[in-house]
């Protein structure tokens, strides 16, 4: 076990108490308080202080280093069954996640950020490529050697009914990790099952309940104490909240907010909800097709986004907010297929900055390096530096909106 | 028709000016457990060439809503009770005879169904599908409906319509069959569009074409929207009015920009109070506590009162009306909004001003 994070042991401790009190409403508690507004605006510029801290003390060696990673399932086909194409769902992924931070995958459905997720945790076996966590390189592990590394690393599902088998009371849910890890004694185990439900605000005694008789929140909070249940360091969470509604995505999101916290965790956060990902992350990576289009801090690529797509991605958000309606870019046609992706730059066939360049051929010919802008901000863009509010501007105001479906047939 | 149906005396018909004109609207199913209230008195208006947003989670009755207007629900199980009227175009829905109804569907109330492959026949060709459509409505002759499909897919901005009328369904992305859905809504230039969750199965970029789209053409054949989502930035985007249902009942009502920037029901202001934005940054979220009720165990008075932070004795023993808020032509379901809950209105106003900028309950510290 390691330390910082011990929620295991004797007591619930006291991080279960703001744990239960996320679900009943704060707006409910600073009024009871009577909470005046500059005392919780003060609350306010504590939190960007404690942002600027977490950036500050995140500024050591990774937790996770990804080399070269990459992620290729075969196709077969015909009457032989040979293989007749490759999907190249991860093709050559690097990044770094640092101790204590937030990291997001961002990207649209088959971009390969579940893949992605996977294959860090060996659950799909990556085709070439490195991961080092905590300095020891897991791709090279033998699966006996893998298991004390998997206590260290977990996953939370998209979908939380999918994810429990419905056979298994929530005690064997949970436990099953335990059991696979060593906890033989039944006694410590149901212990430790209790614990974790009780820190993700769930009851003690809902261990002999089956998972149909929860509500999808409930079960999201199950899979979260499935994870937690092993006191990782690192917890991939793939889209979390996707298919929550929006008053239980809020409490589940407090909720990885506070164990975040409480037990020092590192998250790999993968999402398609970019406004989610502003809320939640320190740093976001943005794939399209397999690789890594651009890396930056939540404010370097909201801000100043350098690579056309995530622009695209960032345009294409609706805001709750009826004063910013806007003229959004639109991107024309459809993500192509990851068995057959476009040359050269692989965002070529839907870029708007290549259109409004003229179409340079070294889009199509040659593929972009990601390459370092400014700190901590890398772009995987021949033309990033044309990236600009004003071009967008321009773009927009002559795009047709009828016109974005491109032929995908050949 | 059941007989209750023809006791009732209708009111009148609407002015002109309104389009659709949903009055005390309730559709109850009739299951194993019991009767499930999905939709429970709910009334709205919407002028021709307007737009209306109907918001809600899943199973606050908004697509029961549309499916009623459309008489698209089998009776039984369902059930539409008698007082319930329809006004749409001058005609009451629910009392005209299915042949009737069969002529005014597709011809001048189209709907988009969120799956789209779901909704589109995979054994025959996207062109069969329109044109049938169109041969069917507009009585007009094959080859004329065929050119008018392949009419709508160029209006959808799909590229060589010529070669896709004779593709089918499979052989089309999310986005393209959206496209599709909407071309064959069109082809008959209906007065209302019912979109529900137009654009929910499908990825953000694509969204973002598909809710352009639909925002142009509708301007261009300027006909109704009601556009039915769970998705508030969609809502935004996309109508000019607003109803928020919650438990098979309408809770707040007003334009767009008042019930997005300035929410009077508990529920609504929970919901926005609730997405994550770049303020509420190191924060905790605002949460509405519990969760939706069950439909066979509804709370007896205020059905949000169990979870509502505002609530106080005379939410458990009185259910509230739709009361006219300090904003004229906003409604909300609530006792803040009578001269009993003036106090507490205050109070909760404040309250939800400061959660909308940032986040409560700060972490990082002890």
């Amino acid at each position: 076990m390691n330390e910082g994070t011990t929620p295991s042991g004797s007591e619930p401790t006291e991080t279960t108490e703001p744990q239960l009190d996320a679900l009943s409403s704060p707006s409910a508690r600073a009024a009871a308080e009577g909470e005046s507004a500059s005392a919780v605006a003060q609350r306010a510029d504590n939190a960007s202080d404690a942002i600027r801290r977490a950036d500050n003390a995140t500024d050591t060696e990774p937790l996770l280093k990804i080399t070269g990673l990459k992620k290729h399932f075969p196709i077969f086909g015909g009457i032989l069954r040979r293989q007749i194409g490759t999907v190249y769902a991860v093709d050559g992924v690097d990044f770094d996640v640092k101790r204590g931070e937030t990291f997001a995958l961002v990207g649209e459905s088959g971009c390969g950020k579940t893949t992605l997720g996977r294959s860090l945790l060996r659950l799909t076996e990556p085709t070439a490529g490195t991961i080092e966590f905590g300095g020891t390189n897991v791709s090279g592990l033998s699966q006996d050697e893998l298991r004390p590394m998997r206590r260290r690393m977990q996953i939370i599902f998209q979908d939380p009914f999918g994810s429990l088998n419905p056979r298994m009371p929530v005690s064997d849910i949970i436990g099953e990790g335990l059991l696979a890890q060593g906890v033989n004694d039944r006694r410590k185990r149901d212990k430790k099952v209790e614990d974790s439900l009780e820190i993700v605000g769930l009851r003690r005694d809902y261990t002999r309940r089956y998972p149909h008789e929860f509500s999808g929140g409930q079960r999201q909070r199950i899979g979260i104490a499935r994870a937690l249940a092993l006191d990782p360091e690192f917890v991939v969470c793939d889209e979390p909240v996707s298919a929550l509604d929006v008053s239980i995505q809020s409490q589940v999101l407090n909720l990885l907010v506070d164990l975040r916290r409480d037990f020092n965790l590192t998250y790999l956060f993968i999402s398609h909800n970019l406004s989610v990902i502003q809320y939640f992350s320190d740093r976001v990576a943005v794939m399209y097709l397999g690789k890594i289009v651009e890396v930056g801090s939540v404010e370097q690529l909201y801000q100043n986004a350098r690579h056309p797509y995530t622009v695209a991605l960032l345009s294409a958000i609706p805001e709750a907010d009826p004063r910013r309606r806007k003229k959004r870019l639109v991107l024309k046609g459809d993500v192509p297929s990851p068995a057959a992706p476009p040359s050269g730059c692989r965002f070529h066939t839907r870029c708007w900055l290549r259109e409004k360049l003229g179409n340079p051929e070294r889009c199509s010919t040659e593929e972009p390096l990601l390459r370092v802008l400014e700190t901590g901000h890398t772009s995987a863009c021949h033309f990033a530096e044309d990236v600009s509010e004003r071009t967008v501007d321009q773009v927009v105001a002559t795009q047709s909106v009828v016109d974005t479906a491109v032929a995908d047939l050949a | 028709m059941t007989e209750t149906i023809d006791v009732h005396t209708l009111g009148a018909p609407p002015p002109a000016d309104i389009l659709l004109d949903v009055r005390n609207l309730r559709t109850i199913f009739h299951v194993m457990d019991g009767d499930v209230p999905a939709v429970d008195g709910v009334s709205f208006q919407l002028r021709p060439g307007r737009s209306i947003g109907i918001v809600g989670e899943s199973g606050s009755g908004k697509s029961v809503t549309a499916l009623t207007i459309m008489r698209l629900l089998d009776i039984p199980p369902a059930e539409v009770s008698g007082e319930s009227e329809i006004w749409f175009d001058g005609k009451e829905l629910l009392r005209l005879p299915m042949d009737k109804m069969r002529r005014i569907r597709g011809n001048d109330i189209a709907m988009i169904f969120q799956e789209p492959l779901t909704s589109l026949n995979p054994v025959f060709t996207i062109g069969n599908q329109i044109a049938e459509q169109v041969e069917l409505h507009l009585k007009v002759k094959k080859k004329e409906a065929w050119e008018r499909a392949i009419e709508s897919l160029k209006l959808v901005g799909i590229p060589s319509p010529e070669r896709r009328v004779k593709q089918y369904p499979h052989e089309m992305s999310g986005g393209m069959r959206q496209r599709v859905m909407i071309a064959m809504a069109l082809s008959c230039e209906p007065k209302l569009l019912i979109a529900d969750e137009p654009t929910t199965a499908l990825d953000v970029t694509i969204q973002a074409q598909i809710l352009e789209l639909l925002k142009t053409i509708q301007d261009r054949t300027d006909s109704a929207l009601m556009l039915i989502t769970h998705d508030l930035g969609v809502v935004a985007e996309m109508v000019e009015d607003v109803v928020v249902m919650y438990a098979g009942q309408v809770v707040e009502t007003g334009t767009v920009e008042q019930v997005l920037l300035e929410p009077r029901d508990p529920y609504t202001m929970g919901l926005i109070e609730s997405i994550p934005t770049v303020d509420k940054r190191g924060g905790r979220l605002s949460v509405i506590k519990g969760t939706v009720p069950s439909p066979f165990n509804l709370p007896p008075a205020c059905r949000f009162e169990p979870r509502c932070p505002y609530a106080w004795k005379l939410c458990r023993d009185v259910a509230p009306d739709l009361f006219e808020t300090d904003h004229a032509g906003q409604f909300a379901r609530c006792h803040l909004h009578t001269p009993a809950g003036e106090g507490r209105r205050q109070e909760a106003l404040k309250v939800h001003e400061q959660s909308m900028t940032i986040g409560r309950d700060l972490g990082g510290h002890g």
